[in-house]
């Protein structure tokens, strides 16, 4: 429990003029979850996907479990990694995205096996068995043939979830997963993510589900203009919330 | 002699023509499908060094028509010190013009995939060929297949230019029957109802095709 698995320190980027992000520090310690919330175009999502180098940064450090995520050190100083480095390090964390991303012409439990097979290199059968498994750990166990276009939104967002920790990976991101979704389906997702949670799994969620991130984070953040304006446990960041901005931010959102 | 008995009796000095026109366009459609295919993905994937004389030369070719092309290669080249026999000069045109078709409609095609595709297929650790190969390529093929099908027709039909530099295909054996037996009528309209059964084949068997990929889009 020395180093904590993700370790966010001092990063920056810009996109032209626009700050998105300035001087992010934030740690996730193996086994917690971890809640950025925020207002939209707050630099919430451009954090995580830092995480597992969707996007890029310009400055500060990025490392998990002691892997620096974003660049390698060469003799020139730092440099970009290259796709193939890129591709073994994002193998180590696991996405799921708002807006699900399944792969449309491949079935449930195809696209789940997809990364065992090819990423995992392990054989049809042995992925087809992990790719079962975890359907049936997020409640879809009797649909593993149906197409994504056949499948609910909430259906959906849980094959998502079954594609990202199939993988195995050190880290769980998620990406304001059940903001897509209709109201009576975010429950079935969240109940998901929390079973998650209780075994252990390492997260860092993007949210608005002010609720469920009292309820199941360790640490909540509070971004606005790309930096971390508050940061603690949910007590205190959530019912106690002392800045003006995080209280204008939680009387808009709940 | 009536035209059928004419036509009945000329059609086995066809067959010969037929299958260098079935040849000519069926290398032709194969080169154009790996360059193009390779050409289009460079130009969405690739930096720009490799995009711009890709895009240049694509628009070029697709702007010359396909009979310039063939004379181009084939009087043009030799002086350039491309030496090629006719019908490698032909095919090459042939494949050059089909193959832009090709870039760009590969090109559209892979535009055409969302491109959290490619997000959701980086965030498991796929690397970049794995992404085209089971993810991005496999999407595109829906959308790829039926302008195919079109520019392959157009091969195939555009191949009776190259006849113009003393190729027999199947479009200069009907001339020369037409020359043996002074009666244009019959063998146009039978030249025309081949040409048709191979592009209509072609164009049933994209339908095929089609439904096979058709999953339904979410």
């Amino acid at each position: 429990m020395s180093e904590p698995l993700v370790r966010i320190a001092a990063v920056g980027k810009s996109f032209g003029a626009t700050r998105v992000l300035d001087g992010v520090d934030l740690d996730v310690n193996r086994g917690e979850v971890v809640t950025i919330i925020g207002p939209s175009g707050s630099g919430k999502t451009t954090l995580l996907r830092c995480v597992n180098a969707l996007e890029t940064y310009d400055e500060g450090s990025v490392r998990v479990d002691g892997v620096e995520v974003g660049f390698r050190d060469g003799e020139a100083g730092r440099r970009p990694r290259r796709d193939r480095e890129l591709s073994r390090i994002r193998a180590a964390t696991g996405m799921v995205f708002q807006l699900f991303y399944l792969f449309p012409h491949l079935t449930a439990v195809e696209n789940v096996m997809l990364g065992l097979r090819k990423v995992r290199r392990l054989g049809k059968a042995e992925a087809r068995e992990r790719a079962l498994h975890w359907l049936d750990r997020v409640g879809l166990a009797s649909r593993v043939d149906a197409l994504p276009s056949q499948l609910s939104g909430g259906q959906q967002q849980r094959v998502g979830i079954a594609r990202a920790v199939a993988m195995d990976p050190k880290v769980l991101l998620l990406d304001e997963i059940t903001s897509a979704l209709d109201p009576e389906l975010v429950g079935e997702v969240l109940a998901v993510v929390r079973r998650l949670a209780d075994d252990g799994m390492t997260m860092l969620v993007v949210t608005h589900e002010m609720g469920f991130a009292r309820e199941v984070s360790d640490q909540v953040a509070f971004i606005d203009n790309g930096r971390i304006v508050q940061h603690g446990d949910p007590e205190s960041v959530l019912r106690n919330p002392s800045g003006d901005r995080l209280r204008a931010f939680l009387s808009r959102v709940s | 002699m009536t035209g059928l008995e004419t036509v009945l009796r000329a059609l086995p000095s066809l067959w010969g023509g037929l299958a260098v026109t079935l040849e000519a366009s069926a290398l032709s459609v194969a080169f154009a499908l790996i360059g193009g295919v390779l050409l289009g993905t460079a130009l969405v994937f690739g930096p720009w060094p490799l995009r711009l004389p890709i895009r240049g030369l694509v628009d070029l070719i697709r702007g010359i028509p396909v009979l310039v092309l063939i004379f181009f290669v084939y009087y043009v080249g030799p002086a350039a010190g491309l030496r090629l026999g006719n019908f490698a000069a032909a095919i090459l045109a042939l494949s050059l013009f089909s193959a832009s078709q090709v870039a760009e409609i590969t090109r559209g095609a892979i535009s055409s995939v969302h491109h959290g595709q490619m997000e959701a297929a980086r965030a498991i650790g796929l690397t970049f060929p794995q992404r085209l190969i089971w993810v991005i390529f496999p999407q595109a093929t829906r959308r790829f297949l039926p302008p195919w099908i079109n520019s392959v027709t157009d091969t195939v039909k555009g191949s009776a230019l190259i006849s113009l530099v003393g190729i027999v295909d199947l479009m200069l054996s009907i001339q020369q029957v037409i020359g043996r037996t002074y009666d244009p009528m019959p063998f146009y309209i039978l030249g025309a109802l081949i040409y048709l059964a191979i592009n209509y084949s072609l164009s049933s068997a994209s339908r095929h095709l089609e439904a096979r990929f058709a999953y339904v889009a979410t």
